[in-house]
């Protein structure tokens, strides 16, 4: 099975659900066409994020899963510049003192999103129920 | 791109959080990739179809405004979950045009016709 995975919720137990079910689908052979962050879920993938001592730094446990899978994870770019989240060409362009996303994601637009959920057999959402 | 049938469900009011507003940033780019969404609007989600909103005091877009201008990305299938417009006693309220009102039979049908769900 094909997945594409929609990641709303900022770091915490919904996102981190969400890398669970990537690294068991990819062990049980499926594949992960994409990660989209959207909305909130950007968060995920703030650098300058220090987690509290004895808590899990997710934007690094991200980061390192894509890594070792090549999965590609893409940053909503309107979702992630009014967040402060920006890469070196976002920092640039908005003349900000630099960048803020971890290595592994890339920032991008929905088209993305649309692009993957039709390469898809399955699109899962993780968070955005409040 | 494809003739993927996408359903979007917006559930959340329009203000407050940005969650309604990336599911409508969602549609209209589905719209520009020619893969026109339909929408469905149910529980809070119905109370972005509130007439003559105000937001100047929290100071974010018109979520009203954005939603009248789906028709130009040709997004014209909307569909409200009667039972939340009852909900909130706005039964008698206009809806955008061409909007349905459908009932917990009828969401279910939406929801198995669509090929693709990306519920907010």
């Amino acid at each position: 099975m094909k997945y594409a995975l929609l990641v709303l919720a900022p770091p915490g137990s919904a996102s981190y659900s969400a890398l669970h079910f990537a690294r068991a689908a990819l062990e049980r052979g499926h594949s992960i066409e994409r990660v989209f962050f959207l909305d909130d879920g950007v968060n995920n993938g703030l650098d300058t994020t220090v987690p509290p001592q004895g808590e899990r730094d997710i934007p690094a446990l991200w980061g390192a899963f894509a890594r070792e899978t090549g999965v590609e994870l893409v940053l909503c770019v309107s979702s992630a510049v009014r967040r402060g989240l920006l890469d070196a060409t976002e920092a640039q362009r908005h003349e900000k003192p630099g960048p803020t996303v971890t290595e592994g994601f890339t920032i991008g637009g929905l088209g993305l999103l649309l692009e993957a959920s039709v390469a898809s057999d399955r699109v899962l959402t993780f968070g955005g129920q409040a | 791109m494809s003739a993927v049938k996408l359903l979007l469900v917006c559930r959340h009011a329009p203000y407050g959080n940005s969650l309604a507003r990336s599911t409508l940033d969602t549609a209209l780019a589905a719209g520009a990739f020619d893969m026109a969404p339909t929408l469905l609007f149910m529980a809070e989600g119905v109370l972005q179809l509130l007439p003559e909103q105000d937001p100047t005091d929290v100071g974010t877009r018109n979520h009203r405004k954005v939603l009248d201008s789906l028709p130009l990305y040709d997004i014209d299938q909307l569909y409200v979950d009667g039972a939340a417009l009852a909900e909130y006693g706005l039964t008698d309220m206009p809806l955008p045009e061409g909007a349905v009102v459908v009932d917990g039979d009828g969401m279910r049908k939406l929801l198995q016709a669509a090929d693709h769900l990306l519920g907010f």
